[in-house]
């Protein structure tokens, strides 16, 4: 169990003192400008070497990503854009640090935008998170009334402005470019990459997107080391991390835990355990709507990190665990989840904005066995055209929870098929 | 855009509003102030009774010299801008998988029961509208609903109807979780933080 001295997100639950004073008090802005004299080049090696991976669901490594920005302005401005739009069902970590611990997440954007040459950040809030928003902002007002960032970051001599910007209720916001593309006062659609948004981001500009929990890392981990940070969790799978514990668990709940923590440890230790007990437990999705269900069996063994998952056809994604009993129907669970990604299909490519709805149909038919058995074959094929053939990743996140309840839970289609034919 | 909507002549922001929207503009580089289209469009919807008047969008492609289809655009792809007039307390029910494990259908029944309307209906005294919205981000307070700019939590069909009466008598219900719990923490007991929590549980 995470020691509550290597927790970073101290008042993730907000039952402390929510001011500056009070995340000062926590540790939060303490030596920041010795941070930033380390240098550009320092803190994007020692956020590399931290191990650190992007929050966001995609897991790729921060510091590296950073390292994609121009070292030098070709007089284009440069932009650190955080993605706030938390919208990936079973997900509502980014949630409570933006009203918790907005100064983390200040800092960081001020420490990550610093690193990268940029003078602005923007934090692209899901409009649904008004309150939220208001909290940030408030935080900001703090930040730069104290100095830590305006004209003369924490006395550094850089330059540097923290924007929220409320976003107005699209999941696809959650996709980087269409996220860039929302903030430009656009529909928020997918680009085509390439170019990146290290080339060609917002207005045309050299930008980096991180998630919120990979940006409010980023002080603690300068402050206390590298090796602090990658020393917890597996190989490769380095750090602590947010994790979203939802569904039939005895208390849902928000906790900071190492990456690795055995999945069934997690729910035990601290959501209460499965309602009825372990043995009552059907199916876990691990890592929000996007990714894989995954059976009870593999779910008493699986670790909660990127490889672990990744090994049993599932993901770590944004760390959110959807917990399913034996009592819930679960050709119904996905089936809402194919209903969700009907609703969000941004609708610009032909194989997602038409495929979602197929989908869609085909699963109601399944949740009511309508239908005849090799129309599951049929359903496979149709995700399997859907993904990987759309300019993002919303596809292939439409396919993935059927394909995965397929692969799973089988005999239950089946089962469902032939009790609606006997009747 | 609804045809069958009484649209008003005209629209312009109060002075306390054009002060904000510019506030908001400037929060952009220059020649970028479509990025303030979004901002501006929840301005005007605030100022607007909760819904956005074709009026109001052709004022803000003014404002930010757009061509006014670059506005309606956006308007109508980003579900929370109302291009119609919804009641005053606008009931969003999340129904998405983790509500739904912990009770939403429920919930939403007695939304529809309490409200005497049904999904997407607004009721005959233009207090209320209800609809079913996709995943609010609140998974470990689940059930929940959103109504204006608060998430009320960890719903059960008491409460849920509770809230909606103090609405419709004209009281402020408190947002939040309608049970025990301050956020996202385990209800009961803290199960980590206990040393950091000295002010709160």
């Amino acid at each position: 169990m995470l020691a509550d001295k290597d927790r970073i997100f101290t008042n993730i639950y907000g039952l402390n003192d929510l001011s500056l004073a009070g995340a000062k008090s926590r540790g939060d802005w303490g030596g920041t400008k010795k941070i930033l004299e380390k240098g550009r080049e320092d803190i994007v090696n020692e956020v590399k070497g931290s191990g650190l991976r992007g929050r966001g669901g995609a897991g790729f490594s921060t510091g590296m990503k950073w390292s994609f920005m121009p070292k030098e302005s070709d007089g284009r401005p440069h932009y650190l854009v955080i993605n706030a739009d938390e919208g990936e069902p079973g997900t509502c970590k980014d949630r409570d640090i933006l009203r918790n611990e907005p100064h983390k997440l200040i800092e960081g954007a001020l420490i990550a935008s610093f690193a990268m040459g940029a003078n602005a950040a923007y934090c692209y809030v899901r409009g649904e998170f008004y309150r939220e928003a208001q909290a940030l902002q408030r935080a900001a007002d703090e930040a730069l009334e104290a100095g830590l960032i305006g004209k003369d970051a924490c006395g550094s001599g850089y330059e540097f402005y923290f924007h929220v910007h409320l976003g107005a209720g699209a999941y696809i916001c959650g996709e980087e470019s269409a996220l860039i593309e929302s903030l430009e006062g656009k529909k928020g659609q997918p680009r085509m990459k390439p170019p990146f948004p290290a080339n060609v981001g917002l207005y045309g500009c050299p930008t980096t997107v991180n998630n919120v929990e990979s940006i409010a890392v980023v002080p603690e981990i300068l402050r206390r080391g590298p090796e602090w940070f990658s020393g917890i969790g597996r190989d490769n799978n380095a750090g602590t991390k947010l994790f979203n514990i939802s569904g039939h668990v005895n208390t849902p709940c928000t906790v900071e835990e190492a990456m690795s923590i055995p999945l069934k440890e997690l729910i035990e230790k601290y959501a209460g355990g499965v309602i009825g007990g372990w043995d009552n437990l059907l199916a876990i999705i691990p890592g929000g709507a996007s990714v894989p269900v995954l059976t009870k069996d593999i779910c008493g063994e699986v670790l909660m990190d990127f490889d672990s998952l990744k090994e049993q056809g599932s993901g770590l994604g944004t760390a959110a665990v959807m917990v399913m009993d034996t009592s819930t129907d679960i050709v119904a669970a996905i089936c809402r989840l194919s209903h969700f990604y009907k609703h969000e299909s941004c609708g610009q490519c032909t194989p997602c904005r038409e495929g979602t709805g197929w989908m869609m149909r085909m699963m109601d038919r399944m949740v009511e066995g309508s239908a005849s058995i090799d129309e599951i074959d049929m359903l496979e094929e149709v995700t399997r055209q859907v993904e990987g053939h759309t300019i993002c990743a919303l596809g292939d996140a439409a396919a993935w929870p059927i394909q995965g309840l397929i692969k799973r839970f089988r005999p239950v289609m089946e089962q469902r098929i032939n009790d609606y034919q006997a009747k | 855009m609804s045809d069958d909507v009484q649209q008003p002549e005209s629209f312009a922001f109060t002075p306390k509003n054009q002060e904000e929207a510019e506030k908001i503009i400037a929060k952009y580089p220059d020649g970028f102030q479509a990025s303030a289209t979004m901002p501006l469009l929840d301005l005007a919807q605030r100022q607007h009774d909760n819904w956005v008047p074709r009026a109001a969008m052709d004022h803000i492609a003014n404002m930010l010299e757009m061509p006014a289809i670059r506005v309606y655009e956006v308007a109508t792809f980003y579900s929370m801008f109302n291009m119609k007039p919804v009641g005053k307390h606008h009931v969003q029910v999340c129904t998405n998988l983790p509500c739904m494990l912990r009770g939403s259908t429920s919930i939403f029944e007695t939304c529809k029961r309490v409200l005497g309307v049904g999904d997407g209906q607004t009721t005959e005294d233009w207090l209320f509208t209800l609809q079913h919205v996709e995943c609010l981000g609140a998974c470990v307070n689940a059930p929940m609903i959103q109504i204006g700019d608060d998430f009320y939590e960890d719903l059960d069909e008491a409460s849920t109807e509770e809230i909606l009466n103090v609405l419709r008598a004209g009281g402020t219900p408190k947002p939040g979780p309608q049970n025990d719990r301050h956020g996202s923490e385990p209800q009961g007991g803290l199960t980590s933080l206990k040393d950091f929590a000295k002010e709160g549980l």
